[in-house]
């Protein structure tokens, strides 16, 4: 072999080992670089070792050009196998190298115990069904109570204005208003026109096309106007709050605010849900006009309803309760979706791992909640009959 | 030593950077910057804050772009390998970063396999047997290897951290701040820990450090970043150095401090004062 074909890719020569007889006697030669990652080749070779009964074993390492700390560990576990049936081992030409390598890494081997084993699925779903009912039901409990906290720092805060930090109040409402106006003003168009759209197919069978316009004013007003916009907030700025808090309180500094004496609550919670309350309204006014003009335009071009036409069928359509129903349930809403965005914030634990948890839960909760009172106040309004 | 394979021999260069530019917008980390580590020798590099050694380091392992110059690891130059090749270049080193990096939805025998999956073909008996070797190599308890890191002290993350960085035998090992946030026993042992696995195994090992008790305990050589160059020799030939921040550092209160106790453990035990000589070709 040329000294070129004798070395591998990695720069180590290639390894190989063999087994020869020898009087009565087996001599093992090990040959080449024994590293990580010639291992792999001669590993199950070597644990069905054929000794041919023989007593005698000489291993020899004279040819052995490098070793390391795994090519060590598998020379000495073939060791200790050839010594555990019986034969006896002799080392030959071991230079002192490998023989520190041998009794400072190998040696020092010790089995690990077994890894805790995976439950029974079936169980483990069981447990898992158990242990988030348990976490629910805390989560919920936990949610009232900081709702009750909420709502008691907000009158304290109502009560003596001046608390109320005017910089942050004004940063959030910019970032969770000002900022969301294109989103919310593109999704609410394209619901317009969605809805107009669907409308004219259905009605023009009835030859009552008009009565799209009925159909897009009180589903946008009442309806997707608040819907939409509370479930963009949610995800937009709700999330952003869990993951600001959250990380805040990765790093301490929630922890650092309660020793300089200033109250989370005050700092953080605050701004955020009363710049919340005070948007959402204004962006589903916002919601509703753009809504409306998406119908308005695919009248126009599916229907052949002018402007002026769709106006007159608006005024006629809705009354201002119409509209009212909407607006009224955005402040409820903007102190949900603020709500529970800085509560799962401040449940954020010490990893960062949980922030993405958490800001996870944040969203879908808030969601989830912003339906569950979005259909409750709609039998409500049923009910009053508004 | 063992690990001198036909292509790495103690005392020849495993890694040069040569003429480093890096740059983060307009500020200049590091001009024109050489720097050499030969086989086998324990290099520290140390600087002030903000002078660019964690950056270095990463240049070096590939994960800053220089804006100029060449690094040339196991007489590869970096830049110009394929992706195989670079696949085959990061199995030989081994990285530990500051708090252990570990990945966190994964157990420590879970981490330390992960590289041993990734660039080898050891079969799965094996990798078990491998990762038992590691774990009681960094000295950690055995029932911490199915303990998920955020169950572990700072001290057994990196542990477990210089444990996957050693999962394939590198041949050159990177330490981010091996002992920061250690107590100071802590440290003492990952240093000795570090130093132990360095002549057993005939690891080449390039620490950044803010420690200098490390530097006195276990480096044979030091680089000091000043200027966005490096100055590079034993602790005593940069004493002699004329640069203010080199005096102020070795000839600062701790620096002294750090001295003292280092020439009485040698004494102690016996060995000429340190720092110790590079180490001699074989």
């Amino acid at each position: 072999m040329s000294a070129a074909e004798d070395v591998d890719a990695a720069g180590g020569a290639a390894s190989t080992f063999e087994l020869l007889r020898e009087g009565d006697g087996l001599r093992l030669r090990f040959v080449g670089a024994w590293t990580t990652r010639e291992l792999a080749r001669h590993d199950a070779a070597l644990r069905r070792l054929d000794l041919e009964g023989a007593r005698q074993v000489a291993v020899d390492l004279g040819a052995c050009s490098a070793i390391d700390s795994a090519g060590a560990w598998v020379l000495d576990r073939t060791l200790e196998d050839i010594r555990q049936r019986g034969a006896a081992v002799t080392l030959v030409d071991c230079s002192p190298a490998i023989e520190t390598l041998l009794g400072t890494i190998a040696r020092k081997h010790c089995e690990l115990p077994p890894a805790p084993r995976p439950e029974n699925p079936l169980i483990a779903v069981a447990i898992r069904v158990g242990r988030e009912t348990v976490r629910i039901g805390r989560e919920g409990r936990d949610l009232v109570s900081f709702l009750g906290l909420t709502v008691v720092v907000l009158l304290g805060s109502l009560l003596r204005p001046w608390r109320i930090r005017a910089v942050p109040l004004i940063a959030h409402m910019e970032q969770t208003g000002l900022n969301a106006l294109p989103i919310v003003g593109l999704i609410s168009f394209l619901v317009g026109v969605v809805l107009a759209y669907q409308g004219a197919d259905q009605l023009a069978r009835f030859g009552a096309q008009i009565f799209t316009v009925n159909l897009v004013a009180v589903g946008v007003l009442r309806e997707m106007g608040i819907l939409l916009t509370a479930i963009i907030v949610a995800g937009r700025s709700g999330s952003a709050f869990t993951a600001q808090i959250g990380t805040m309180k990765v790093n301490e500094e929630v922890d650092a605010m309660r020793t300089l004496g200033l109250d989370p609550m005050e700092v953080l919670v605050m701004p955020r849900v009363i710049a919340l309350v005070l948007v959402l309204p204004l962006l589903t006014f916002y919601a509703d006009v753009m809504g409306l003009l998406g119908g308005a335009v695919m009248a126009t071009v599916v229907l052949d309803i002018s402007f002026f036409q769709f106006a007159r069928q608006l005024s006629d359509a809705v009354t201002p309760w119409t509209f009212w129903v909407g607006i009224i349930k955005a402040p409820l809403f903007a102190f949900i979706i603020g709500m529970v965005g800085c509560y799962e914030g401040l449940q954020v634990s010490r990893s960062a791992e949980s922030v993405g948890r958490q800001t996870t839960r944040a969203v879908v909760e808030a969601i989830f909640l912003v339906i569950v009172l979005d259909a409750l106040l709609s039998i409500f309004f049923s009910v009053i009959g508004i | 030593m063992q690990r001198s394979g036909s292509a790495i021999r103690q005392g020849e260069e495993i890694l040069s950077v040569t003429g480093l530019r890096s740059q983060f917008g307009p500020s200049v980390i590091h001009d024109n910057l050489d720097f050499h580590v030969r086989t086998g020798e324990v290099m520290g590099v140390v600087g002030g804050s903000g002078t660019g050694k964690s950056v270095l380091l990463r240049t070096i392992v590939g994960l800053n772009k220089p804006r100029a110059g060449r690094i040339v690891v196991f007489g590869q130059d970096v830049a110009s390998l394929s992706a195989a090749e670079t696949r085959a270049l990061q199995s030989r080193w081994g990285v530990l970063f500051q708090d252990g990096a570990l990945f966190s939805s994964l157990t420590v025998a879970q981490n330390i396999e992960v590289p041993m999956k990734e660039h080898s073909d050891l079969p799965p008996d094996l990798r078990k047997e491998l990762v038992e070797v590691k774990v009681a190599m960094v000295g950690l308890p055995p029932d911490a290897a199915h303990k998920f890191p955020a169950e572990l002290s700072g001290g057994m993350r990196k542990r477990a951290g210089l444990a996957r960085a050693l999962a394939l035998d590198a041949d050159i090992l990177f330490l981010d701040e091996p002992t920061a946030g250690l107590d100071p026993i802590g440290a003492a042992n990952f240093d000795s820990l570090i130093g132990d696995l360095q002549r057993a195994l005939g690891l080449t090992v390039v620490m950044v450090t803010h420690d200098l008790d490390s530097l006195y305990a276990i480096c044979d050589r030091v680089s000091v970043l000043v200027d966005k160059r490096v100055k590079v020799g034993t602790i005593d030939e940069l004493m002699r150095e004329p640069d203010a921040w080199i005096q102020e550092y070795f000839g600062g209160p701790r620096g002294r401090a750090a001295a003292g106790s280092a020439r009485r453990a040698a004494e102690g035990a016996g060995q000429p004062a340190p720092p110790p000589l590079p180490p001699q070709g074989t």
